[in-house]
């Protein structure tokens, strides 16, 4: 890989993983933010109210560092890709330039009125200020996802005199097959961050002994709808992903299940290191067979190994793309288990006492963020070497006019100011859930809170 | 077709800098204006709900840029890959200074995100007033559309350009300048006592500067880029133009020194978009012109997306911006008025 090639990648790689940190969070919480809302408008319980105030305070940190690092994704597209917006521009510019014109301006008026008008809106307008915030963060997930979806899987193009391409469909694109499954796997996985990290802070308040009654209701919601959204990941959105996977990019699962010869009733590899250089497993666990019947539901179906393609198609990452999609799978799986677990305990009665149980909510929050990164990570590395799936190597993607020198200038830059922004977010949140939900309205706390949401009543 | 386009996104960039504008202009002069941490909460608070919001116009420019002239996107952004980077990083830093200042009552946090709000601010104007410079004064195209500029060469305005010289300094000094006399009046239409007594004293100081100014770039464009006349002489209607700049600014005056505190607001509106409105028009049809020689300009014509994506594209955008409009005007209509800081929900913020 050329430096100048390398540098891009790395930049915009570390730039949206970042990035992707906040969105999962925000586009996760805010359906159960109105979930919080429903609940707290048809019963007219106070608790569900203060709960859902909590969650938009968190939400609303979330919120800003996922806009300051989302712009630069923008702008990526033209600095550092700009071959890639010459030739593709036509087409993705569509539903890129559609998520600023219907996701953004819906989302950040919304999220304006949800934030600091809850005293001068009526309840249900509040309400439906926090149906809007979600709508606009789901909307701009859908235009994303749309618009890697046909770098995935290129439908309603055609080429133009130059050799670039431009919209003949506007509908195929907006309605690529490839699309919805991958909208839904990916908003099921920002749900599962969402609903794990309103589990974990509940656990954190019951086994600390604060604010009980909120900790409850976040445990219960939290592990409720994370059980419904972790098996809704496997079955039927990363299952069908998987097979889509299998018929349109046949040597993206090769690599990813690192299955170097076509061969019939493949086996799954569980665990091991693929080798490239032998084309063997270090130490593997297989079952055999089971490769075969997932993707193609017979034992003894042929599966497309890395042999079928000369190896200029292979991605070019084989190792790291293993490992991302190993581990998403095996977390995913783990999610399953845990919150199955969890809930049985609920239903039992027993959950807000299992101390073991609460400890192990708390410290799962963490796994669902590195099961979305590597998520994207298989999604990504799996189409190299293409940029577009098929039309074009992002080898000529990248910006031949900007060096690699003051690539690494601005990754440093970035690099430096994501530290930053990273260690005020978690500052910034620590203390939210330390004052927690119920805070004790001291005059001096009283005036923060009025400086913090500018409302400008707060009793 | 490419030239509806051209025009949309002409206005939308105006409406960019006239809404994000009085914001840069507002971060720009509350170090200098605004003493006390009262009048700090107030500045934050007359700009606080509106900001994001406005700053979502620069992301749909973008994005209507990226979809409507794809190699102008692509040709612009790699080629003014440093100051872009700065520029991104300098919207981070202006956003958590707004954001995070509230979070915690203490004052050496306050101040540094003050601080941080305050120069983020400054130098955005700057940059966004020389991009402008950049585009109209021309850059260095070679035959594939693409060209890359340091930051800075030799400052003077010739074959090796820098993003800096002295013609695009001097456009981000225009910049700073009409930025915080705009959101200076911004702030006057939200304060009252001292704090309003100074921003307004701000704008009538600054006020003479920026006729200069004015006049002085105007002059300036004509001796670095000659054929900026020619629109103008193809079709006289142009020099309206001119003539709203002008007008405008006497009315600024007008309106300022009668305490007319909308209507100078407007006047700076107005301003704004005469000075954005003539540099489109003495570009087109260029987007991009290329110092090397006309031939390698980027026109609406060779850069403009396929004639379907835009015929689609202009069905989804009327829409859009449709219902962008009614949530502007709800959100403002909800937040309009004087900001009091301590008196109840009718008119605080």
């Amino acid at each position: 890989m050329n430096s100048a090639l390398l540098i891009h990648r790395l930049h915009f790689a570390f730039t949206v993983t970042f990035h992707y940190l906040f969105p999962q969070l925000t586009m996760g919480l805010a359906p159960l933010i109105v979930i919080l809302k429903t609940i707290g408008l048809k019963t007219g319980d106070d608790r569900y109210d203060k709960a859902a105030r909590f969650w938009a305070k968190i939400f609303g940190i979330n919120f800003v560092i996922g806009v300051v690092t989302g712009i630069p994704m923008e702008f990526q597209f033209g600095t550092n890709w700009s071959h890639f917006s010459r030739f593709a521009g036509g087409v993705i510019g569509q539903t890129l330039a559609m998520e600023g014109c219907f996701a953004f301006f819906l989302e950040s008026t919304f999220l304006g009125l949800f934030l600091y008008g809850e005293k001068r809106l009526s309840k249900g307008l509040h309400w439906f200020s926090a149906l809007m915030v979600f709508l606009g963060s789901w909307m701009s997930g859908y235009f994303i996802v749309a618009t890697d979806a046909w770098m995935q899987h290129p439908v309603g193009y055609v080429h133009d005199a130059t050799g670039s391409v431009q919209l003949s469909s506007f509908w195929q694109l907006v309605l690529n097959p490839w699309a919805w499954w991958q909208y839904a796997h990916n908003m099921s996985g920002a749900l599962i961050t969402g609903a794990f990290a309103m589990a974990a802070v509940g656990a954190f308040y019951l086994l600390s002994e604060k604010h009980t009654e909120q900790g409850k209701i976040f445990v219960r919601v939290g592990v409720i709808a994370a059980l419904f959204v972790s098996v809704f990941q496997v079955v039927p959105t990363g299952d069908a992903q998987g097979r889509m996977i299998a018929r349109n990019q046949p040597v993206t699962l090769a690599a990813m299940e690192a299955l170097w010869e076509t061969r019939p009733g493949a086996p799954l590899v569980i665990l091991g290191q693929p080798n490239v250089d032998t084309k063997s497993i270090d130490n593997p666990i297989v079952v055999p067979k089971m490769l075969s019947f997932l993707t193609w539901r017979s034992w003894s179906a042929e599966v497309k190994g890395l042999d079928s393609v000369p190896k200029q198609d292979w991605p070019d990452t084989i190792p790291l793309l293993y490992y991302a999609y190993h581990i998403m799978v095996g977390l995913g799986t783990i999610f399953i288990a845990i919150t199955a677990v969890a809930v049985f305990l609920l239903w039992r009665g027993q959950l807000y006492q299992a101390r073991w149980m609460l400890w192990i909510l708390l410290l799962s929050f963490p796994f669902p963020y590195i099961a979305n990164t590597a998520g994207w990570m298989t999604a990504e590395l799996g189409r190299q070497p293409w940029l577009v799936y098929g039309l074009l190597r992002t080898v000529d993607g990248y910006s031949k006019m900007v060096s690699a020198a003051n690539g690494w200038f601005s990754f440093l830059g970035f690099a430096g100011m994501y530290t930053v922004l990273g260690i005020l977010f978690l500052f910034l949140v620590r203390r939210e859930i330390e004052h927690g939900p119920e805070p004790t309205l001291t005059p001096h706390l009283r005036q923060r809170m009025e400086e913090a949401f500018l409302v400008a009543e707060v009793r | 077709m490419s030239t509806i386009w051209f025009m949309i996104v002409a206005v939308m960039v105006a409406i960019y800098v006239l809404l994000d504008g009085f914001d840069l202009g507002a971060g720009a002069v509350h170090l200098f204006v605004a003493k006390t941490n009262e009048e700090r909460r107030t500045v934050i608070r007359a700009i606080g709900p509106v900001w994001d919001g406005n700053e979502v116009w620069l992301l749909a420019a973008g994005g209507t840029l990226y979809f409507a002239f794809p190699l102008l996107y692509a040709s612009s952004f790699s080629g003014f890959y440093l100051p872009l980077m700065m520029v991104l990083w300098l919207l981070m830093l202006r956003a958590i200074g707004i954001e995070f200042r509230t979070h915690i009552q203490e004052r050496v946090w306050q101040g540094f995100f003050d601080t941080i709000f305050g120069i983020s601010s400054i130098l955005l104007a700057i940059f966004f007033g020389a991009a402008l410079g950049n585009v109209v004064r021309g850059v260095p195209l070679n035959a594939d559309g693409y060209f890359f500029e340091p930051l800075w060469t030799n400052w003077r305005v010739g074959a090796q350009n820098g993003i800096l010289d002295w013609y695009t300094v001097l456009c981000g000094v225009v910049a700073l300048v009409t930025l915080v006399v705009h959101g200076s009046l911004y702030l006057a239409n939200k304060t009252e006592a001292e704090l309003n007594r100074r921003v307004r004293n701000v704008a009538s100081f600054l006020w003479p500067v920026q006729v200069l100014l004015t006049i002085f770039s105007l002059i300036a464009t004509v001796y670095v880029v000659p054929h900026v006349l020619e629109n103008y002489s193809k079709w006289p209607v142009g020099y309206l133009v001119p003539a709203v700049v002008i007008g405008s600014l006497a009315y600024l005056y007008f309106a300022h020194s009668r305490r007319n505190e909308r209507g100078a607001f407007l006047a700076s509106c107005t301003y704004i978009v005469g000075m954005l409105v003539g540099a489109a028009f003495a570009l087109y049809p260029n987007v991009l012109p290329a110092s090397t020689g006309p031939e390698f300009s980027l026109t609406i014509h060779n850069t403009a997306a396929g004639a379907h994506g835009l015929a689609v594209g202009f069905v989804w955008w009327t829409l859009g911006m449709l219902l962008a409009l009614g949530y502007f005007t709800f959100v403002y209509r909800m937040f309009r008025g004087k900001v009091r800081l301590d008196q109840g929900s009718e008119h605080g913020y």
